[in-house]
């Protein structure tokens, strides 16, 4: 059956929004592949704007992957901004792709990429512009498997109505392994409908389809047990791990846009996973184990994107990219292969350590040394136990001396608001340390013109972290407590004009720790919230904390719980958590104990330098830490 | 404080002429800017840059179409370290570039010979004196268009009010239309109502824009269309008393990128198809 463009429909309307570029498709390196060719054909969502989604890696990967593939197609879909969801929906024109302006509705499986829970709403106008029945339970044969991935399906319970399945981990095999499935069933003319479909992917344990689990609860409101309520269904779903990520270097064609997004770079990951251990990242306790990229499949693919790409700058990503075991090497070389032809180089989540500083200087030869970042998180020595940092206060002014010495003359600091155990002193002791930091400066330099930036974010408990089980801040005592170290660097005379101070108000993180450590009956509340007009809440200017609090006061009451009991409560050992059948390989034994040393401020080693921990993953999910050196060099480009 | 080294210097400069077409009509000109910027960096062509700690590329703008204005004759020029062949940059870049945006026409600038003061080079923006656009109207009746046209060139000034970057403005578009007319001959192949309107408007200051026509034949005459219009810069370069038409800007720098005859004929042969068009035997001149 021929599936038309919307585009004529889409082109008359395109003058009277914002930023129509965004809507047009039509960038370097995208695709457009015979629909009738295709035997199975994916659309592909990032909840978000397109400004946003675009640059995302994991739907870029993707795209490619499921491209590369005879008889697959994928294609690109964003959220719209409500100047033109108004339009389509007075017009009647259903949520599209970018490639080739399908209607998403068309579409076999509709992929959505959850980076955070913020997005759930954009999922609901996506659905309901699509013509897609918003409840899983009310689609039919005819409509695609809506399927989440990303960071946040590892507990999508708070939009388990509204999806047909999940997957946790790694997306290439497991994209290619559904693609198999679906091929399939189709092929065989889609016995059994989409049950049977849905079925299929279950019982292979990689997918987590919600409909085949029921939930009970206890009086308290509690959760008694989750389980599967067919044969054949897995009791626990396992996350997805690729574990040779030199056999995987993708992008290799990076989509370049034509209207402006957040990152206009080439990004490559130099390695997945993180296992320094920080208590409070749920990236680092997901993703594990550590397994690098070599430095050769490094250079090869920054090579080969730029040359695909014409971008100007490149990222080295990963969660802590100053850990990969060479990256001194990795950054001397591609430093020394791009000197003069003004490629930028720039490596994001780095350590407070001196040796980064090396690195900077590297990346910035005969450029300008503007600001480093440093990511303390943690105010007070004590804090930064609690959450396992490993950074001491003397360690940070060491690093920054060097830095200003160096000739930066700035430096940014980011900390964490409302972390489990803090006190006021805690918070306060940020702008001690900010102030030690202006001095060294000044010192080392001999200069008043030093700056710092202090830049802090609320804290919220994430699922299948150790602060799992932790009591989230209320927002009204992140607020005092920022609120006092506004006052604390305001009042004083000698640093309080170096050092600038950028945050959040409390509100938001409560919302998103509803979302995070949601259960199925938190659904009801997005769908609330969605209804009321609730969109892009990751945006300041569209997020409605009102919105939220009252929709969630009248859906929840009926179960008797409310939003405090899902974030400001704290959990006890034997609670079953939402989550708890879904698998990230962590053992639940060592994330508690892990959670009774934050507590008791006892610090954990990195496992890739000490003895193995028994987080867990490793055994359980059959993989293995893999780090360099390799001791290869990167040898300088033949001039074309 | 690190110091880079001094920037290789520009030893050619070419101009270029390039069209934003179908959907990428929808770029903005900063959009454009970046696309450019990475074309050139894929095509491998020696662009200079700006001294300083945040290098530029030497690329500059002679105007730009508004968003969703389709373009046939848009221009730029670009500084190069290395020399390089005309056409062969012509090819590479409309490669490197997506489709929709294309490459039409590239020449060297005309080099300063040191002595001869009025052989330098004229800057190409004040070449660009006026521009011709199609404007198509889905949905008007080619009659109502027709009576539209007499109306607004039997008028002696149209004022309208536009927003401009300095606030509310008023100001005369009639004075900048040095003609105006009714594209018959293509209505006759649509299916639905339509009218194309052809003009040539100059560019003054406020810039008098396809827009600002569209809102003084609906002052003078009514006209509404039910749809957006879909505007397309067809040429831009300096204006022709006689004609009423517009030469091409490149024209006086292509003397230098004539290695043989045959080339040169064609170069000359291909400039600015349209400009014969621009004046057909009902255009009225201002």
């Amino acid at each position: 059956m021929p599936v038309e463009s919307i585009f004529p429909r889409l082109e008359p309307v395109l003058p009277r929004v914002q930023k129509p570029i965004q809507y047009v498709g039509g960038e370097l390196n995208s695709q457009v592949k015979d629909w009738d060719e295709a035997e199975v054909r994916w659309a592909l969502m990032y909840p978000d704007a397109y400004e946003v989604g675009l640059p995302n890696q994991g739907v870029q990967i993707l795209y490619e992957i499921l491209n590369e593939r005879a008889g697959v197609l994928a294609e690109r879909t964003y959220s719209v901004w409500p100047d033109l969801e108004a339009i389509m929906r007075e017009q009647g024109i259903p949520q599209f792709t970018v490639d080739a302006h399908r209607p998403v509705a068309a579409f076999d499986v509709l992929g959505v990429s959850f980076s955070t829970e913020l997005g759930y709403t954009n999922l609901l106008t996506a659905l309901d512009l699509a013509g897609i029945p918003l409840e899983a339970a009310d689609r039919g044969d005819e409509h695609p498997i809506v399927l989440a991935g990303g960071h946040a399906a590892f507990n999508p319970e708070p939009i388990a109505d509204f999806l047909d399945a999940a997957v946790l981990g790694d997306g290439e095999e497991i994209a290619l392994a559904i693609t198999e499935v679906v091929r399939e069933w189709k092929a065989e003319g889609r016995p059994g409908g989409r049950d049977e479909l849905l079925m299929r992917l279950a019982a292979s344990g990689g997918v987590y389809v919600p409909k085949f689990y029921d939930v009970s609860y206890l009086p308290d409101g509690r959760i008694q047990r989750v389980a599967p309520n067919r044969p054949g269904v897995p009791w626990r779903v396992e996350k997805h791990t690729v574990m040779d990520l030199d056999e995987w270097p993708y992008p290799k064609k990076p989509l370049v846009p034509l209207a402006e997004t957040v990152h206009e770079r080439f990004s490559v990951e130099i390695f997945r996973g993180c296992t320094r251990g920080c208590r409070f990242c749920q990236a680092g306790m997901i993703t594990r184990p550590v397994r690098e990229r070599s430095i050769t499949t490094i250079g090869a693919m920054v090579d080969e994107g730029l040359k695909q790409s014409g971008f100007q700058e490149v990222g080295l990503l990963s969660l802590s990219s100053a850990d990969h075991s060479e990256i001194g090497e990795v950054a001397k070389d591609l430093a020394d292969r791009y000197e003069g032809t003004n490629t930028s180089l720039s490596l994001p989540s780095t350590r407070v350590d001196a040796f980064n500083i090396t690195l900077a200087n590297e990346f910035s030869r005969g450029g300008r040394r503007s600001g480093l970042t440093f990511a303390p998180e943690g105010g007070s020595e004590r804090m930064r136990k609690v959450i396992n940092k490993m950074v001491t206060e003397d360690d940070l002014i060491r690093t920054v001396t060097t830095a200003y010495e160096n000739g930066w003359r700035q430096v940014k600091l980011y900390f964490m608001c409302g972390l489990p155990t803090e006190e006021d002193e805690d918070v306060l002791a940020i702008a001690d340390m900010a102030k030690r930091v202006i001095k060294a400066g000044r010192d080392a330099t001999g200069r008043r013109d030093i700056r710092c930036t202090v830049s802090i974010g609320g804290f919220v408990p994430k699922p299948h972290t150790p602060f799992q089980w932790a009591a989230q801040c209320d927002h009204e005592t992140v607020d005092r407590r920022l609120k006092a170290l506004k006052e604390a660097l305001r009042t004083d005379r000698e640093y309080g004009r170096a050092i600038g101070l950028r945050y959040h108000d409390g509100q938001p993180s409560i919302v998103e720790g509803l979302l995070s450590r949601g259960d199925r009956r938190v659904g009801q509340v997005v769908r609330a919230v969605w209804e009321d007009g609730g969109r892009f809440d990751g945006w300041s200017e569209h997020f409605s904390f009102e919105r939220w609090l009252g929709s969630a006061d009248k859906v929840l009451a009926e179960h008797g719980v409310d939003v405090d009991w899902y974030t400001t409560r704290e959990r006890d050992e034997v609670e079953v958590l939402p989550w708890d059948h879904l698998d990230a390989g962590l053992d639940r034994e060592w994330l508690w104990q892990d959670w009774q040393d934050a507590v008791d401020e006892t610090e954990v080693e990195d496992c890739r330098w000490t003895p193995c921990y028994d987080c867990g993953v490793c055994p359980t999910m059959g993989t293995e830490i893999q780090i360099g050196p390799t001791g290869k060099r990167l040898l300088p480009l033949s001039v074309v | 404080m690190p110091e880079g080294p001094a920037p290789a210097p520009v030893v050619q400069r070419l101009r270029v002429r390039y069209a934003k077409r179908g959907r990428l009509r929808f770029t903005s000109h900063r959009d454009i800017s970046r696309a450019v910027e990475r074309a050139v960096r894929r095509a491998g062509i020696p662009v200079a840059f700006s001294a300083g700690f945040t290098p530029h590329p030497k690329i500059s703008y002679a105007g730009a179409a508004a968003t969703g204005v389709a373009s046939e004759a848009e221009y730029l020029e670009i500084g190069l370290t290395e020399p390089r062949d005309p056409a062969r940059v012509r090819a590479d870049l409309d490669a490197a570039l997506p489709d929709g945006l294309d490459i039409v026409d590239v020449v060297t600038v005309r080099p300063v010979r040191t002595g001869e003061a009025q052989a330098k080079p004229g800057a190409l923006a004040d070449r660009l004196e006026a521009s011709e656009w199609r404007i198509r109207l889905d949905g008007v009746a080619s009659d109502d268009a027709a009576s539209a046209v007499a109306a607004f060139l039997a008028a002696a000034e149209i004022e309208v009010e536009r927003l401009t970057k300095k606030g509310r403005r008023r100001f005369d578009v009639r004075a900048a239309v040095s003609a105006l007319e009714l594209d018959r001959r293509a209505e006759e192949t649509a299916d639905a109502p339509c009218a194309i309107l052809r003009m040539v408007v100059r560019h003054t200051t406020p810039a008098v824009r396809p827009d600002d026509i569209l809102t003084g034949l609906r002052q003078v005459a009514d006209l509404a269309p039910p749809s957006p219009p879909l505007v397309t810069r067809l040429a831009q370069g300096p204006l022709d008393a006689d004609t009423g038409g517009l030469a091409d800007p490149l024209d006086s720098d292509r003397e230098n990128d004539q290695p043989s005859g045959d080339d040169a004929e064609a170069a000359q042969g291909s400039a600015l198809p349209i400009s014969g068009e621009a004046v057909s035997a009902d255009a009225v001149s201002a």
